[in-house]
């Protein structure tokens, strides 16, 4: 295999690896925030246990997400070296901001979260939680400038003599063209991730019988959190994303939609199997008539430009984007009507007898975990053949002076141990619920 | 001052608070590999650094960030051209940072020791790579005419080098003691006491022997040090000072002091070679001049300047909750339901 394809495959692992763990750690920290509130104001001893019993669940995934996030700092460097000298004017400082204003907040208070219950007051100590709500968040926010600044470049100017992009106005190419609406459809989709966190391991607990009373009350928060991220995901943050992509990337929209035949009154399609060869089409599509062209032009007149629009070097694969678009967006339609049905059983107080349900809420974990993989895999795959949309290709962006051979030593190193921390990270999440709620003892509590 | 020469300080500036801060987890880590003999006395090393290790890493990250940023193309040819030692690094930290949490997941003997291996292992290798990538930096690597490099791992594993990366494992190993004196009481502290002052001798010893062998190797290194200007002497003076004062510190039992003089002395050392190598960040083996500089390095005067403002604004805060923040932790080392 060449090298380029190897940085590639050892980006995508190390990136969708990492990926698992800041949508559980941001949705989960503001979902701390909540329980830690109520323990705090309340004086709700059930809540703070509560609070600390998923601070813990917390303080795992925390761990690898850190660890694995290490790697991302120094990848670009590492196997993306003309990448990194093309963009660097631009493409640094927003990862430096991340450090500066973001990841330092968080880590920080992470110690404080984690290790000062009941050395500090219930108050700090909620504040302290806070701020890694707000840390994450934050630094998602430079995280998402970053790749946006990828997908729909701004404020910058090419210099033809030092061969590079270079910054002209920082704050165009910070809120460019998709950063906010990507940053609100990440965020939301991490606290759906995060909501859905505490839902999988509250029904496990329920269903096994225990702490029961307490988990109920950590369910409903759960589902009541999912219930409204989801819905806000499909409308507006989904549909505005879309638009704003038909609007930008036109070769992107085509490819993740399936639009392979430029003309008006475009269906929009929920299934299909895209085809390469002969020529590009959907096999058994099934979609909602004129639907993509009302949503991108308000009426079934506008006409969408296909696939076949565009020259052929700079259009993505096809099968994909596609196929993981629509895989998000269904898994997106399920966790809007399990939260909503879950809430409804909840009040008509069925919910918790329906053992088989619950299962299912088990499950809404890993599936909100891939619904955050597939949408980033039809972000950043119909993004190609771009490294930089129409700036530069992903094929002139990797380190010409490492050799195939280093990339794949790494690779097969880096994703056994990433395998070995998967699997342990399941298996202490599974073993800490498994043990049940611990009773709040040790230091003497200081008085809020 | 111009902007590049401000950049050239602040990474300095991130440098040392990565090695002054991150330096005595790193050597704690390594010191819990062969002082600490019964479980309590290891999770008194987990937790010395428990709560602080994570934010003193992000140093490194932002001083990354920041190094893409001001300096992409050292960025990009010096991760690149060491690469296979770069990923070790890497993978040494994954191990830290996962190991400390996982060991005490879950009960049992081989578990344990499983992770405390990696603890060890995860926070010798940095250090120890760390040193050889910086023994390799300062003794000039074969950047060509066109700035290209291409680096071979075991080509970095020459005798200079790996006499840095010995000192700095030695050198941090004795801030993480000096450290733990300030952690500890009774009977862990003195070891802990007996080990710094070993690791000072062993220190200097290696200094002295680096020294001379860049001074043959590396002329560079030394040209500001006779240039009499306030600014080196200031540094030399620090620079000599910290390091003398360390023994009669620790001596004294003035065990904040002597921990004191330590980082001021990790920071007048960064500070003293900087000085020598300015405008050079990288130097070429092949020709000086196809060294990476300041000032063919460097981002544009615009982005240096964005920058700069991000620094002014966030740095303070930073440093403000960090003192917070250590104020809480500050003390013993208690162990309680939430430590490691």
């Amino acid at each position: 295999m060449d090298a380029l394809l190897l940085a590639r495959i050892q980006f995508a692992v190390t990136v969708g690896f990492h990926f698992l763990f800041p949508p559980i750690t941001i949705g989960l920290a503001w979902i701390l925030v909540i329980f830690e509130w109520i323990g705090w104001k309340k004086g709700d001893k059930q809540y703070a246990r509560i609070g600390k019993f998923f601070g813990d669940l917390f303080a795992v995934t925390f761990a690898v997400g850190v660890a694995t996030g290490i790697v991302m700092e120094f990848q670009f460097g590492t196997n993306w070296a003309e990448y990194s000298k093309y963009v660097g004017d631009i493409f640094g400082a927003p990862l430096a901001a991340e450090g500066v204003f973001a990841f330092f907040l968080e880590s920080f208070f992470v110690g404080v979260y984690l290790f000062a219950r009941g050395r500090i007051s219930k108050g700090a100590h909620w504040f302290s939680a806070l701020m890694v709500a707000f840390g994450a968040t934050l630094s998602a926010f430079w995280i998402i400038v970053a790749n946006s600044w990828q997908q729909t470049p701004a404020g910058y100017t090419i210099n033809e003599t030092l061969g590079r992009a270079e910054l002209t106005d920082f704050w165009a190419a910070v809120f460019n063209p998709s950063t906010m609406i990507r940053y609100l459809h990440t965020v939301n989709a991490s606290i759906i991730t995060g909501a859905f966190f505490v839902v999988a391991a509250s029904a496990y607990m329920i269903i096994k019988g225990r702490d029961t009373e307490l988990m109920k009350k950590a369910m409903k928060i759960g589902l009541i959190v999912a219930f409204i991220s989801s819905i806000l995901q499909a409308e507006p943050l989904g549909s505005r994303h879309a638009t704003q992509v038909a609007h930008t990337q036109p070769e992107k929209l085509a490819v993740i939609e399936g639009v392979y035949k430029t003309s008006t009154n475009v269906p929009m399609l929920i299934f299909g199997f895209p085809v390469s060869e002969p020529e590009p089409h959907v096999v058994a599509p099934i979609g909602v008539p004129s639907l993509l062209s009302i949503l991108v032009g308000g009426s079934p007149d506008t006409e969408i430009k296909g696939v076949d629009a565009f020259p052929k070097e700079d259009i993505a694969p096809l099968w994909l984007p596609f196929v993981s678009y629509h895989n998000m967006v269904g898994l997106g339609l399920f966790f809007i009507l399990y939260a909503g049905v879950a809430l409804f059983l909840n009040y008509r107080k069925k919910l918790y007898d329906m053992k088989w349900y619950l299962w299912i809420g088990v499950l809404t974990l890993p599936a909100a975990l891939s619904a955050s993989q597939f949408g980033w895999i039809a972000a950043e795959v119909g993004r190609q053949p771009w490294v930089v949309w129409k700036i530069l290709r992903t094929s002139d962006a990797h380190s010409t002076n490492v050799a195939a051979s280093d990339i794949l030593i790494s690779l097969v190193i880096l994703s056994l141990i990433y395998s070995l921390l998967g699997a342990i990270w399941i298996f202490l999440l599974k073993r800490k619920v498994d043990h049940g709620v611990p009773e709040l003892k040790g230091r003497k509590e200081v008085a809020a | 001052m111009d902007l590049n020469t401000i950049w050239y300080l602040l990474i300095g500036v991130l440098i040392i608070g990565y090695a002054i801060l991150d330096g005595f987890d790193l050597g704690v880590g390594v010191l819990h590999l062969f002082a600490a003999k019964t479980d309590k006395e290891k999770r008194i090393h987990l937790n010395a650094i428990g709560p602080v290790w994570d934010g003193n890493q992000v140093w490194l990250l932002t001083g990354g960030g920041a190094l893409f940023a001001a300096f992409p193309v050292v960025y990009a040819t010096v991760f690149s051209g060491f690469y296979l030692a770069l990923m070790l690094v890497l993978l040494g930290l994954i191990l830290r940072a996962v190991s400390m949490k996982f060991r005490g997941g879950m009960e049992g003997e081989g578990w344990k020791k499983t992770w405390d291996m990696g603890f060890g292992i995860g926070s010798l290798l940095p250090l120890v790579l760390f040193g050889v990538a910086v023994g390799n930096i300062l003794k000039g690597i074969p950047i060509e005419a066109d700035g290209s490099y291409a680096g071979q791992f075991f080509g970095l594993l020459n005798p200079p080098s790996l006499l840095v990366g010995v000192l700095s494992l030695v050198l941090f190993t004795m801030h993480g003691a000096l450290y733990m004196t300030l952690k500890t009481d009774g009977d862990l502290r003195n070891r802990m006491h007996a080990i710094a002052a070993r690791l000072y001798g062993a220190s200097l010893i290696l200094y002295v022997l680096v020294t001379v062998y860049y001074a043959f190797i590396a002329p560079y290194l030394f040209r500001q040090v006779a240039s009499f200007n306030l600014f080196v002497i200031t540094l030399m003076v620090l620079f000599i000072l910290s390091f003398a004062l360390i023994p009669f510190l620790l001596g004294a039992k003035k065990y904040f002091f002597a921990f004191l003089s330590s980082c001021v002395f990790i920071a007048a050392l960064i500070g003293v070679v900087a000085v020598n190598l300015f405008p050079m960040l990288v130097p070429s083996s092949v020709d000086l001049a196809y060294s990476l500089t300041v000032y063919n390095s460097c981002s544009s005067d615009k982005t240096l300047m964005v920058m700069l403002v991000i620094a002014l604004i966030g740095m303070p805060l930073v440093i403000g909750y960090s003192v917070y923040i250590y104020r809480i932790f500050k003390g013993k080392v208690v162990i309680d339901s939430s430590s490691y």
